[in-house]
């Protein structure tokens, strides 16, 4: 029987520290043992636990995309016990990666359609996943067309703004990035709160868009009378969730909203699905 | 259905000679109270009256259990890789289970053997444990099993069902595991199997009319989910509550769960332990936010997921099987009896 906690050895090949605060840090992982990597196969939307011996475990959203061959990307927000530790830790060290865990972003639905991204933060991790799956020469024609509104609270928090850039310059691809505030003169995109930019730039919602939504539940709460305004249905809205999780394969039964448990039966939910749960979240 | 007849003067030789094949578990008293625990050889078990104050659960699913183990020290191969280690499966016999306790069992494979994922620790441990039932012919005020999906004679989740009948049991043999133990036991006396069911049948009747308590399920499972969430009640429900966790800790049906890595020195293991959903760190997110800050939010989830999540999720019923423990130990006397009754007539 395959034991379902046994995490993959990984090696870290590459840290980079994303934001001006230093309290994240991107990771890029190797498999140690190669065929570990085609059974880690995942979908734009997954996640995984990271695994540090000795520390414990973090549920954590896939940032590479699976058009990214050789190694799997996470961000991780430095909060606690094993995020402080795995931010101390330096390329060469190994850990773990178990997963890849939970549902993803319903791509098959959303072939043909259009598709805005609305992201805060950095619940962006997941987000990038999927625009590079998305902008991949072997998927872009699947989709019609593409909005990005991503947002931090200043230039500096904002991740992989290198890609951004990249991205911006790209014709296939319309992007909205936005910061809280700055006093950046050379600060060339948009300056206001997420929801106030997707009410700018957002287009209209109707049965052939869809809004992924990912951010703080304060951007969340404020960006979805826009959506209502603007038209969007609630089959249309997709979001990702968070919640606390130990085993991330819907056993231990920490992470339930109702009968769905978070790591398993989510953490992508529709909202006319969220509706129908108890709001404990 | 057949049934052998052991005699009791054969009862102690009989589970001397399982000894070969099988580790024992039984009920013992310790202190005050009926434990499950290993025996000893020559160790009997205490054929009890009532239930254990603690569930059988922990002799398929420990309190505390390793899982994997690791090596810090860079000097040595494969150091910071999580390794598997040897578990011991090898057989397993309680005897003298409840049908509730037995029950439950059934009811907790559901969560660690899904299609999807299999927990190879529970399964594994699970499927080497014999589980030889004993019929109550005298349940406790507490019980309210007939109308919990389970029953004084229940069959569902046992190998075997011990009736006492006096000067003898009756062994009826539900499944082949049951039929191995007993000949291990060199119990061999078979029964007429008429006289003995009709016997078995007449002693199920009476011990079932003897429960008075009883619960309505029934409409649980058309209750709208957040109707019942937002139910008034849970408010008064949760007032007296302690979150002690008692609950939780004796009830057959709970599963939840911790993991944890301990280190000492340069090696440490990763083990899973017993977690309480009272408890208000058991859904602390890192960020400090918790969905379930406050008392009244963990006891709705309690009594949420036992008579309503499990219901839709599982569509076998509730996860309760009515051993009535939580009801005798409670310090608050918080009554699952009454609050199943509360949302079972709930209407918005």
């Amino acid at each position: 029987m395959q034991n379902p906690y046994l995490p993959y050895p990984v090696r870290i090949d590459e840290i980079i520290t994303e934001t001006e605060d230093k309290n994240l840090k991107t990771f890029k992982f190797v498999f140690i043992n190669p065929e570990d990597e085609k059974k880690f196969t995942y979908k734009a939307g997954q996640f995984a636990e990271l695994s540090v011996a000795g520390k414990g475990e973090i549920p954590i959203g896939i940032a590479s995309s699976p058009t990214e061959k050789g190694f799997v990307m996470f961000t991780v927000n430095k909060v606690g016990l094993v995020t402080s530790h795995l931010h101390a830790m330096k390329a060469g060290d190994i850990m773990g990666v178990r997963g890849p865990l939970g549902n993803w972003y319903p791509w098959d639905i959303m072939e043909g359609k259009n598709v805005v991204i609305i992201g805060g933060g950095f619940a962006f991790t997941t987000l990038r996943s999927s625009i590079i799956y998305m902008l991949d020469p072997d998927n872009r024609l699947k989709f019609k067309d593409i909005h990005v509104i991503y947002g931090a609270r200043t230039p500096g928090m904002l991740l992989y703004r290198d890609e951004l850039a990249e991205w911006e310059k790209r014709d296939d691809i319309n992007m909205h990035i936005t910061v809280d505030a700055t006093d950046d003169p050379d600060w060339k995109y948009n300056i206001g709160f997420v929801p106030t930019i997707t009410d700018q730039k957002a287009p209209q919602g109707d049965g052939d868009t869809y809004a992924i939504v990912c951010g703080p539940p304060i951007m969340i709460k404020f960006t979805q009378p826009v959506l209502d305004k603007l038209g969007y249905s609630h089959e249309n809205i997709i979001n990702s969730l968070e919640m606390r999780m130990k085993c991330g394969i819907g056993i231990c039964g920490r992470c339930n909203i109702g009968k769905e448990y978070v790591c398993k039966d989510g953490p992508v939910f529709t909202l006319a699905q969220l509706n129908s749960m108890p709001k404990e979240y | 259905m057949q049934v052998i007849k052991i005699d009791k003067k054969d009862w102690a030789g009989g589970l001397e000679r399982l000894y070969d094949s099988f580790r024992l578990f039984g009920p013992v008293k310790q202190d005050e109270f009926h434990i499950f625990k290993e025996l000893s050889k020559g160790e009997l078990p205490d054929m009890i009256l009532f239930n254990t104050r603690l569930s059988p659960k922990s002799i398929v699913y420990p309190q505390s259990e390793t899982m994997f183990e690791y090596t810090l020290d860079e000097n040595q191969k494969n150091h910071h890789i999580i390794k598997e280690i040897d578990k011991n499966y090898s057989p397993k016999t309680v005897i003298g289970i409840r049908p509730c306790d037995a029950k439950a069992f059934l009811l907790v494979k559901a969560n660690f053997d899904s299609p999807e994922y299999k927990d190879p620790y529970w399964i594994k441990s699970y499927e080497s444990t014999t589980l030889v039932g004993y019929a109550c012919n005298n349940p406790c005020s507490t019980c309210f099993c007939t109308t919990a999906g389970c029953g004084p004679f229940h069959e569902q989740g046992l190998d075997l069902l011990l009736v006492d009948a006096g000067d003898h049991y009756f062994a009826k043999i539900i499944t082949e595991k049951g039929e191995n133990l007993l000949t291990a036991a060199g119990w061999s006396s078979e029964a007429d199997s008429d006289t003995a069911c009709d016997k078995i049948e007449t002693m199920r009747q009476a011990a079932e009319a003897k429960i008075k308590t009883r619960i309505s399920t029934d409409k649980l499972k058309d209750k709208n989910t957040t109707e019942l969430f937002e139910a008034p009640f849970w408010e008064d429900v949760a007032f007296a509550c302690i979150n002690c966790g008692t609950c939780t800790y004796l009830c057959p049906t709970c599963w939840c769960f911790d993991i944890q890595d301990e280190t000492f020195g340069l090696s440490g293991i990763r083990m899973r332990n017993w977690d309480s959903c009272m408890y208000p760190l058991f859904t602390l997110h890192g960020s400090g936010h918790n969905p379930r800050d406050t008392k009244m939010q963990r006891i709705r989830q309690r009594f949420m997921h036992k008579l309503k999540y499990y219901v839709d999720k599982y569509e076998d019923g509730i996860q309760c099987v009515g051993c009535g423990r939580c009801i005798n130990h409670c310090p608050v006397n918080i009554d699952i009896r009454r609050v199943c009754d509360l949302m079972n007539s709930f209407e918005f």
